[in-house]
């Protein structure tokens, strides 16, 4: 049972963790990269305008599908690794 | 055959199909009802997600929205693609594993409190029945365009096919009808888009064909847009914010509103397992995107497109653009499509200087104000609703009429397709919370099934009253759907599983100040129960708190939400053990069944 209890604590202490990492690139790609840094990247040419205003328009959703689908993944070896899967 | 009997066609032919699913799955129970049977796999719930997701804002609005504000609109973009990253890894995995038919269920459970329970079905109702009210107004809108019948009409036909499907069929029928509803709108999108990129940048794909060289004057096709309009005095196109606060809490609302919304997190009750309910967020989002992608090319080459048609000397390379700018086209010359739109009064023109050309430019710009006089021009003539481009896109495009036919369809079924799943989320809060867990928890379960086609059918003459007689505010609405989501169930749903120490009276003091805040803010400057004219201050940005506008006070909501949740149950007492425990179990998969009845 105790085994169990810190089997199960370790699980959800990665997922956190991971959970944390996600949300930092879920952040730094939308608020960062499309909104507040965008005139750091001003330089950065595409298509006519900034590598900003693409992450505005395209580049955060695209991220965001790329980190869904990367959660989805880990938990699964996560889930099989502590034996917690269904 | 008459453009006229061709909508009709698609538009009927799409809707047998619907009916015939929804007939076909008939749900049987209220498992099937409420979680479609619990056995949908995730990539046809990811699609049926996208449909229940993507309403007419989206689909006939969004272009709109970013032709015209360009770049500081891409908070939609964003917000409405991001809440399903926080939704995938922060509610949908563990709200399944919970295994109960809806939002109030987990929350009264999970705050072991029948006060939280109806707070929450009151935050429900009001957030879903504010957002069907936008749905059945575009729907009709939509009707009435494309079947030449009265908005009235247009309304109550709407109202008449989502009571069927949504009624007989349930969850079941819904998940599948939404399939199909997905394919149709996003045919109907794409099409148009491809043929409008091919034309003007040569490349198929719309979202790369906004990043592409414009074909006609051999630059990009941003920088060209950024010309075209900079010379008739509107903002650049790509031009930046200067208020970033407001920026990002806007999308921070609407990203919290996406994961708070209850219908869209139901559908993630419909899958048979935990891990399934985290790939298919991933799957709806990539359904979404396919959209959302093509969205900001169609809106910026639609802008493009109508602002060369006015000045055609603008279309190919152009030296001087001032000099462009002297020769618009004359009112006898425009184009047909600006003469069906001009029909249905969604275009109007008035001549100004009386020259008989069509001027348009940004007459509200001071700066532009001596240039525009020294062309003799009296103020912009031709007033176009944003609303219309989507719809109008195969007519500028010169595509054939069949196209026109399918944009319809794929417009009608946005709207019924997000309507029919929020009525869904309304019928159950009041049949299953209301009146099975708090009122009559003897009732059968043929009892309870009717219960919810009742209120269903109660909830459609409801929005439809109010589609019929709009309080004039769709877009207020709308935000207001979203602040109330996110700024009361979204922090409590993730405290409820973050959060093992959250006990009842700090869950429902969070939920009523996030509630009661947003709305104080929202009234304030809307009016008082958005009575026009009731408003304590004028709704400019000089008198926005720190330059916050009502629609991005949704975030702020959350934050005071999740600050006095966990002040309030910090003096309070912790949750009993099996709460704890029910906690404990929600955050590992292992021993998840099918979604279960009490």
């Amino acid at each position: 049972m105790a085994d169990d209890k810190s089997n199960a604590a370790a699980y959800w202490s990665a997922n956190v963790r991971l959970i944390t990492g996600c949300l930092i690139v879920w952040a730094l790609v939308s608020y960062g990269c499309a909104i507040l840094l965008r005139p750091l990247l001003a330089g950065i040419p595409v298509g006519g305008t900034d590598l900003g205003f693409w992450f505005a328009q395209q580049g955060s959703i695209l991220t965001f599908i790329g980190i869904i689908f990367f959660y989805a993944w880990k938990m699964n070896r996560l889930d099989k690794k502590f034996d917690l899967g269904e | 055959m008459s453009q006229f009997a061709i909508n009709l066609l698609f538009v009927g032919a799409s809707f047998a199909l619907y009916i015939g699913i929804a007939i076909w799955a008939r749900a049987g129970s209220t498992k099937d009802f409420y979680v479609a049977g619990g056995g949908v796999h995730p990539i046809t719930n990811g699609m049926a997600t996208a449909a229940d997701w993507m309403s007419a804002a989206s689909f006939i609005s969004m272009a709109g929205l970013l032709a015209s504000g360009g770049y500081a609109n891409s908070t939609f973009l964003m917000g409405w693609t991001g809440g399903y990253v926080i939704l995938a890894m922060l509610l949908a995995p563990y709200l399944r594993k919970f295994g109960k038919f809806t939002v109030p269920d987990f929350i009264g459970d999970r705050f072991y409190s029948n006060t939280a329970r109806l707070v929450a079905v009151i935050c429900l109702i009001v957030a879903s029945i504010t957002y069907v009210i936008g749905q059945m107004t575009g729907a009709g809108v939509a009707f009435s365009r494309f079947l030449e019948v009265s908005n009235t009409w247009g309304i109550w036909i709407a109202a008449f096919i989502v009571f069927l499907y949504a009624v007989f069929g349930g969850m079941k029928g819904i998940t599948y009808t939404q399939v199909a509803q997905y394919i149709v709108l996003i045919i109907a999108y794409t099409i148009p888009a491809v043929f409008i990129s091919l034309e003007l940048t040569g490349n198929p794909i719309p979202g790369l064909g906004l990043f592409s060289t414009h074909t006609e004057s051999g630059v990009p096709l941003l920088a060209k847009l950024d010309d075209v309009i900079n010379a008739l005095g509107f903002r650049d196109y790509t031009a930046d914010v200067d208020n970033k606060l407001n920026m990002v809490l806007f999308t921070m609302s609407l990203m919290v509103g996406t994961a708070g919304l209850p219908h869209v997190i139901i559908r993630f009750f419909t899958v048979p397992k935990v891990a399934d309910a985290r790939w298919s967020a991933g799957w709806a989002l990539v359904f979404i995107a396919l959209l959302y992608l093509t969205a900001p090319a169609v809106g910026s080459m639609a802008r493009l497109n109508l602002m060369t048609t006015v000045y055609p000397d603008m279309a190919g390379q152009v030296e001087n653009y001032d000099e462009a700018a002297t020769s618009p086209i004359l009112y006898e010359d425009r184009p047909e499509w600006v003469r069906t739109w001009e029909e249905t009064g969604l275009i109007t023109y008035t001549d100004k200087n009386n020259d008989g050309r069509i001027q348009v430019y940004n007459d509200s710009n001071e700066a532009f104000a001596d240039t525009a006089e020294q062309r003799g021009w009296e103020g912009s003539e031709l007033d176009v609703n944003n609303d219309i481009l989507v719809l109008a896109n195969p007519e500028i495009a010169n595509l054939p009429s069949w196209v026109i036919g399918l944009i319809a369809a794929g417009g009608i079924a946005a709207a019924l397709s997000t309507a029919a799943g929020l009525l869904l989320a309304i019928s159950s809060a009041v049949s299953h919370d209301l009146i099975k867990t708090m009122i009559n928890p003897r009732i059968t379960e043929k009892g309870e099934m009717l219960a919810a086609r009742i209120s269903m059918a109660g909830a459609i003459l409801l929005a439809t009253y109010l589609g019929l007689n709009p309080p004039g505010f769709a877009a207020q609405t709308v935000a207001l759907a979203f602040g109330i989501a996110g700024a009361s169930l979204f922090p409590v749903l993730m405290m409820g599983i973050f959060s093992k120490r959250m006990n009842n009276v700090g869950a429902v003091a969070g939920m009523l100040s996030g509630l009661v805040a947003t709305l104080l803010y929202i009234f304030t400057y809307l009016g008082w129960f958005f009575i026009p004219g009731t408003n304590t201050l004028a709704n400019t940005p000089d008198n926005w708190i720190l330059g916050i506008s009502p629609l991005s006070f949704g975030a702020v909501g959350a934050m005071i939400n999740f600050a006095v949740a966990f002040s309030v149950s910090s003096v309070t007492k912790a949750p009993p053990q099996e709460i704890q425990d029910l906690v404990e179990s929600v955050r590992y998969p292992k021993g998840a069944g099918m979604a279960v009845d009490h």
